[in-house]
């Protein structure tokens, strides 16, 4: 695949985004808040928090082969090797006094919060892993709890979660100095919707034969949709990408030197694999053009001018809080919609939540869309749960199948 | 006269085989210890078995390497993972839709394969070797019996035990606990069969004939019987069941272009 130009546009972006927290994180006047990925972002950027996501520093320190320097630091500490290793890779380095940003952005540690504000939508794991923070800090730690396994996202359910929503205001307003004003949450609103369009069209792109992109590209160019969320950088730089993105499937330009299968992967990328999955991916002639992960920073759901019912109905939307049986019907939809060979699963050790191979769920797929799948095992950042070698062989294997069955 | 072969680098063995024109059961075979180099045991595996033949390397039209070393054969012209190959060896002695079962020196496998042998799903086993042939290696060390010997004892067990942990190390706390509770020997030998078994059967249901390959089956054909008694199903040990990935690697040879 030729090297996009957005690509040195988004390298700018997330520098920024860290300088500037740094910045604000020194300036007694400006308020840092931590945020879950997938948490109230939208009402927070209407205070004038700058928000930092440990989950991204965790990805950080996956990619860049650091995670496993400080696991067992916080394993030491208390947090098991079998809990969330975005958790323990973040809270070891932490305790170490350590972070990848000093040597990427300069930043001399991560900014320090003024308040930590999480959503138990995705998992239990972030309120304990803020929780360690709001003692540290002293600081106040607030959320939602989120119901989990959920299947028809009913108006009352979502009328159920609201009220969490609303009683973050005095609080946010406590911290920020800064009296809540609804226009300017429409106004954020507006922003996260757009990036949330754009980003799903980005993704969209991927059904085109062959596919521009990789699962390897989107996990890289998902940022600005995770840390710029309610920000008009985001959207821009969305725009930007998708203008590139059409130049490469009108000319029909792969991503892959010859895509002779297409794969749906399911799970969290492997993150300090990254550049050797990729490889061997194309290698084999695999393209991973559609993944559940990605596409769960898409948020149809959000609508300025409804913003409570539809923040509340957007997170309870997203992939990883559905029951199985709702992620069935979503992952076959999407099977189809980008014509895929077969499904990869990750079974992430320490993240149960993003792996979606423990209930039975591949083989009912399987009955429903006919399509193979197989199971990788690893972990999103400890590499100790991984091996490369099993993790290929199953690889070829399911790819040596598929071509099998095309007799 | 075409010959075609097929080397199989597993972890522990690597085995070569070489096939003529027409499909003997009595293929030639080669099994040499893995070591610390894939390159040197493929060569030496393939070697053996071209002495064996009586061949020399230009009289082979094609080399097919596959295992875990499979990329180590730099001599080989083509590669297959252990799945088709098994699933290829396995048909070839069996044509009927089954479920191979490939218990190795580290790791265990299940491939399901249709009427034409195509392969319709696979299983691996997890990182831990529980349940394979370096699990029944490292149980009869602690036991400080012969491996060759665990089957004999194993036949003359009065009780069945299990060990049910998923780790070979702590397999081997259990064994030691065992021992220590007095229970004979014979019965522990058993239990560590019962063990290779119970860890195959829990990945996932095997359905329909049952074909056993790997070392551990041509080792041991007590898995065999107990497998059947676990599932209900026939099971079949093909001949030379150690060399079934290989055979598979050699028909791969024989049949691409
Ligand atoms: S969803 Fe998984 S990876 Fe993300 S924070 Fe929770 S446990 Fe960690």
């Amino acid at each position: 695949m030729p090297k996009l130009e957005s690509l040195k546009k988004m390298k700018e972006l997330v520098a920024g985004h860290f300088t500037g927290l740094d910045a604000a994180a020194k300036d007694p006047a400006r308020k840092v808040a931590w945020c879950t990925s997938v948490g109230p972002v939208e009402l927070l950027r209407t205070f004038g928090f700058e928000v930092y996501f440990p989950e991204n520093h965790g990805a950080v320190l996956g990619a860049s082969r650091k995670a496993n320097d400080y696991i067992p630091r916080a394993n030491a500490a208390g947090y098991s090797p079998d809990i969330c290793s975005y958790l323990t890779a973040d809270v070891g380095a932490f305790l170490a006094g350590e972070t990848p940003l000093t040597h990427g952005y300069g930043l001399q540690s991560v900014p320090t919060p003024d308040i930590l504000v999480y959503n138990t939508n995705q998992c239990r794991d972030v309120e304990d892993w803020f929780a360690f923070y709001a003692r540290h800090f002293d600081i106040p730690l607030v959320g939602i709890n989120s119901p989990v396994q959920v299947g028809d996202v009913t108006d009352e359910l979502v009328k159920t979660l609201v009220p969490q929503y609303e009683e973050l205001i005095p609080v946010f307003e406590r911290v920020s100095g800064i009296k809540f004003d609804i226009d300017r949450l429409r106004e954020v609103m507006t922003d996260s919707a757009e990036t949330s369009r754009l980003w799903g069209e980005v993704l969209g792109t991927m059904a085109h034969r062959p596919s521009p992109m990789t699962f390897f590209d989107t996990s890289v160019h998902m940022a600005p949709a995770v840390i710029l969320r309610g920000l008009p950088e985001a959207s821009d730089y969305y725009r930007m990408l998708l203008k590139e993105l059409s130049t490469l499937t009108e000319a029909n330009v792969s991503a892959v030197k010859n895509e002779r299968f297409r794969i749906y992967w399911d799970g969290m990328p492997v993150w300090g694999k990254l550049r050797e999955l990729s490889t061997f991916f194309n290698d084999v002639d695999a393209s991973l053009v559609v993944s559940t992960y990605c596409n769960s920073w898409v948020f149809e759901a959000f609508d300025p001018s409804d913003p409570f019912n539809s923040m509340a109905r957007a997170f309870l939307e997203l992939f990883i809080a559905r029951s199985d049986k709702a992620k069935e019907v979503i992952m076959a939809e999407l099977c189809e919609k980008f014509s895929v060979d077969g499904v990869i699963y990750h079974d992430a050790k320490t993240c149960p939540n993003n792996s979606n191979t423990r209930y039975g769920l591949p083989q009912r797929l399987r009955e429903r869309t006919g399509l193979p799948f197989t199971i990788v095992y690893g972990d999103l950042n400890d590499l100790r749960c991984f091996s490369e070698e099993q993790a290929k062989t199953s690889i070829e294997a399911f790819l040596e199948q598929i071509e099998g069955g095309r007799g | 006269m075409s010959f075609y072969c097929g080397v199989d680098i597993g972890s522990t063995w690597t085995k070569a085989v070489i096939l003529g024109e027409e499909e003997k059961s009595d293929y030639t075979r080669a099994l040499v210890r893995t070591g610390i180099s894939f390159e040197a045991a493929a060569l030496s595996a393939r070697d053996e078995a071209l002495a064996r033949a009586k061949l020399a390397p230009e009289d082979i039209t094609r080399t097919f390497s596959t295992g875990y070393g499979r990329m180590n054969a730099e001599f080989a012209d083509g590669r297959r993972t252990e799945i088709a190959c098994h699933a290829k060896g396995a048909f070839h002695s069996f044509p009927h839709p089954c479920h191979v079962v490939d218990i190795g020196g580290q790791d265990n496998k299940i491939i399901q394969l249709n009427a034409s042998g195509a392969v319709e799903h696979f299983l691996m086993n997890r990182k831990c070797a529980a349940g394979t042939g370096s699990f029944i290696e490292e149980i009869s060390r602690r036991l400080d019996i012969d491996m060759k010997r665990l089957e004999e004892l194993a036949e003359n067990a009065t009780k069945e035990i299990t060990l049910s942990s998923f780790c070979t190390v702590f397999s081997a706390t259990e064994v030691i606990k065992l021992i220590r509770e007095g229970e004979n020997p014979e019965n522990i030998a058993k239990g560590v069969f019962n063990a290779v078994v119970a860890r195959v059967t829990e990945m996932g249901t095997l359905g329909g004939k049952v074909v056993l390959t790997g070392g551990v089956a041509a080792a041991f054909p007590i898995v065999a019987q107990i497998l059947s008694k676990a599932t209900g199903q026939e099971v079949f040990i093909p001949e030379h069941a150690q060399f079934t990935g290989a055979l598979g690697a050699a028909l791969e040879a024989k049949t691409s272009s």
